[in-house]
């Protein structure tokens, strides 16, 4: 009973992951709160669920194709609607990425209409598969492995390659990189590119596990995906990982032992115990200011 | 006296002041203190459903009363909450608050005494005031009070905060005390807005008080000019006037709020009224402290 709840938990937290490593990424390379990243995600089931019923893609090539759009949205939202206010006050970019997420979802709306859209059976047969004790779908096997997969190449990019070292070498000190002959325009397009890859994967793959697909899928699926960053320590992105497991497990756990009406308020209550306790979140660094 | 009004524009007028009130108290904790806070819609919340069952059970209670008890609920809860997170920073601040309105929603949501999902229906205020005029009064009663509070010794101890706070706490600022009380008094204004508004509307539910009620308080407080009273009520009157004015679009109006808001925000990034100083225009209009100003530029340059 416990190993199923676990399995549940680790397939949720899993996404939450995908989308918490946007919002981590981003924020520690240039300190921002992108709440554009939840209508990103939103986006990404979108892409995905045309491509498998108006295209007829099978689901891992509809998962590509989220991805590119997704990518693509990302690097545009950040030229027209970050760039110009890389300068000015962080509450600035804050409203100005509340704004672009307003915009997207209530295109969403006028486009796709306000009720949830299914992912048609043929999309993604669900079997189950029993396993020492417990049953693990097929669905849930492939959530898991596509977010380990994923998060692997993460990691692969940001320790082994050029590109990663110069997004770690931006995050750590903007300006230093700058002097350093780092291109740190490119680089944010760069993460904002990934970050939004990974969140189009997430909304695909959100999308088969409730079924269903809506405008309005983003915010809560956003909010608790920054949760997870900041529970994770934000800017970190083993922090993220770890976060997002952790809240989905623990949300898993709670609606099993009853608080299923209280669904929403588990994630946040944890967050803000973990935070009391360790106010840098599970993995962040405390960093100490000087006058 | 009010028989000569469009019943429309007297609502607009409502809304407009309900939500100078609610902004005012927002650009205390944000703007002035520098806390930024993504939940003022729960202590919007509490003091709306606070008043609304004082109403209900209690229909005795002057409205004034019920306001004020309201209010210091909503104050109460604040400094309870306040205590252990407002030892936060940043954005670990505003996720906390974040995560708390979204608790007091769903709490709310889920609680006998707030009839749950239903919500409340709100008889009218026990008082021969019309509501448009207590409203205003109460609006201005409160920018009266923000003027003063911010130019006063325990205004310019939260400016010192959001400017530095290792360099206040240095001069002897007790940050937390300082953070709680700015916290406390703006969630004040935050319910007794909401008991306003429960109130006007007649109708409550805890779901009308979620992520997005935070967000378009944080736009009026932001867009007007962060820390500027005068901003607050520009950027009250101009969001909540703007969607009605938008309704000749209908289903495009919440599309061009968002580009309208990203818009403003590129143009114009410290807000309509930041860094624009009321007392310092008419200073310079007297020919009075502009060398001071111009000359403090120069010798910088």
């Amino acid at each position: 009973m416990l190993l199923q709840q676990l399995i549940n938990g680790i397939a949720l937290g899993s996404v939450y992951a995908l989308i918490a490593l946007g919002y981590t990424m981003v924020y520690g390379i240039i300190a921002l709160i992108n709440f554009a990243h939840g209508e990103i995600f939103m986006a990404g089931a979108f892409v995905g669920l045309i491509a498998v019923t108006r295209f007829h893609l099978n689901i891992f090539l509809a998962m590509l194709a989220a991805m590119a759009v997704c990518t693509v949205m990302g690097v545009v939202i950040e030229r027209i609607a970050y760039r110009p206010l890389r300068r000015s006050s962080r509450l600035s970019a804050l409203i100005s990425a509340i704004g672009v997420s307003i915009f997207l979802s209530s295109l969403a709306l006028m486009l796709f209409g306000a009720d949830a859209k299914p992912f048609p059976d043929t999309a993604f047969p669900v079997r189950q598969i029993h396993m020492a004790g417990a049953e693990i779908s097929s669905l849930q096997l492939l959530i898991i492995g596509v977010s380990a997969l994923l998060m692997l190449g993460l990691e692969f990019i940001v320790r082994r390659t050029k590109i990663g070292k110069a997004m770690r070498a931006v995050s750590e000190d903007y300006q230093t990189a700058a002097l350093m002959g780092i291109d740190v325009n490119r680089v944010i397009s760069f993460t904002f590119a990934i970050g939004s890859a990974l969140a189009g994967a997430g909304g695909v793959l959100v999308g088969l596990l409730f079924n269903a697909v809506s405008f309005n899928m983003g915010l809560m699926a956003g909010l608790k995906a920054f949760a997870a960053a900041v529970l994770g320590g934000i800017g970190s992105i083993p922090g993220a990982m770890l976060g997002g497991l952790f809240l989905g497990v623990t949300e898993v756990l709670g609606v099993a032992a009853g608080y299923s009406s209280y669904r929403d308020a588990i994630a946040f209550a944890i967050l803000i115990l973990v935070l009391l306790v360790k106010p840098t979140g599970l993995l962040g660094r405390a960093i100490q200011k000087k006058v | 006296m009010l028989n000569g009004i469009d019943p429309y524009i007297l609502q607009i007028l409502v809304n407009i002041g309900i939500a100078i009130v609610l902004a005012l108290g927002l650009n205390l904790i944000t703007g002035i203190t520098g806390q930024l806070s993504l939940g003022h819609a729960a202590f919007m919340s509490t003091g709306a459903f606070a008043s609304a069952l004082i109403t209900l059970r209690f229909p005795g209670v002057p409205f004034a009363l019920n306001l004020l008890a309201a209010g210091l609920f909503s104050a109460l809860v604040a400094a309870l909450i306040g205590y252990p997170i407002l030892r936060l920073t940043g954005d670990y601040l505003a996720i906390c608050t974040l995560g708390f309105a979204e608790i007091v929603k769903v709490v709310f949501l889920n609680m006998e005494i707030t009839n749950r999902a239903l919500g409340l229906t709100v008889p009218p205020p026990a008082s021969s005031i019309p509501m448009p005029v207590y409203v205003w009064a109460i609006a201005i009663l409160t920018i009266v009070a923000c003027s003063f509070i911010k130019e006063s010794r325990f205004g310019r101890a939260l400016k010192a905060i959001r400017d530095d706070e290792i360099a206040a706490e240095a001069m002897g600022i007790n940050l937390t005390r300082y953070k709680i009380q700015s916290f406390a008094f703006g969630s004040f204004l935050a319910g007794v807005g909401g008991g306003l508004y429960a109130h006007f509307l007649g109708y409550i539910n805890p779901s009308d008080f979620g992520f997005m009620k935070s967000v378009d308080m944080l736009n009026m407080v932001v867009l007007g000019g962060l820390g500027s009273v005068a901003g607050s009520v520009v950027g009250a009157s101009i969001l909540t006037a703007a969607p009605e004015f938008l309704r000749f679009m209908s289903q495009y109006r919440m599309l061009v709020y968002g580009a309208l808001l990203v818009l403003l925000m590129v143009f114009r990034p410290n807000g309509l009224l930041g860094g624009v100083s009321f007392s310092g225009l008419l200073m310079r209009k007297c020919g009075l402290g502009a060398c001071g100003r111009d000359g403090g530029k120069g010798e910088g340059a």
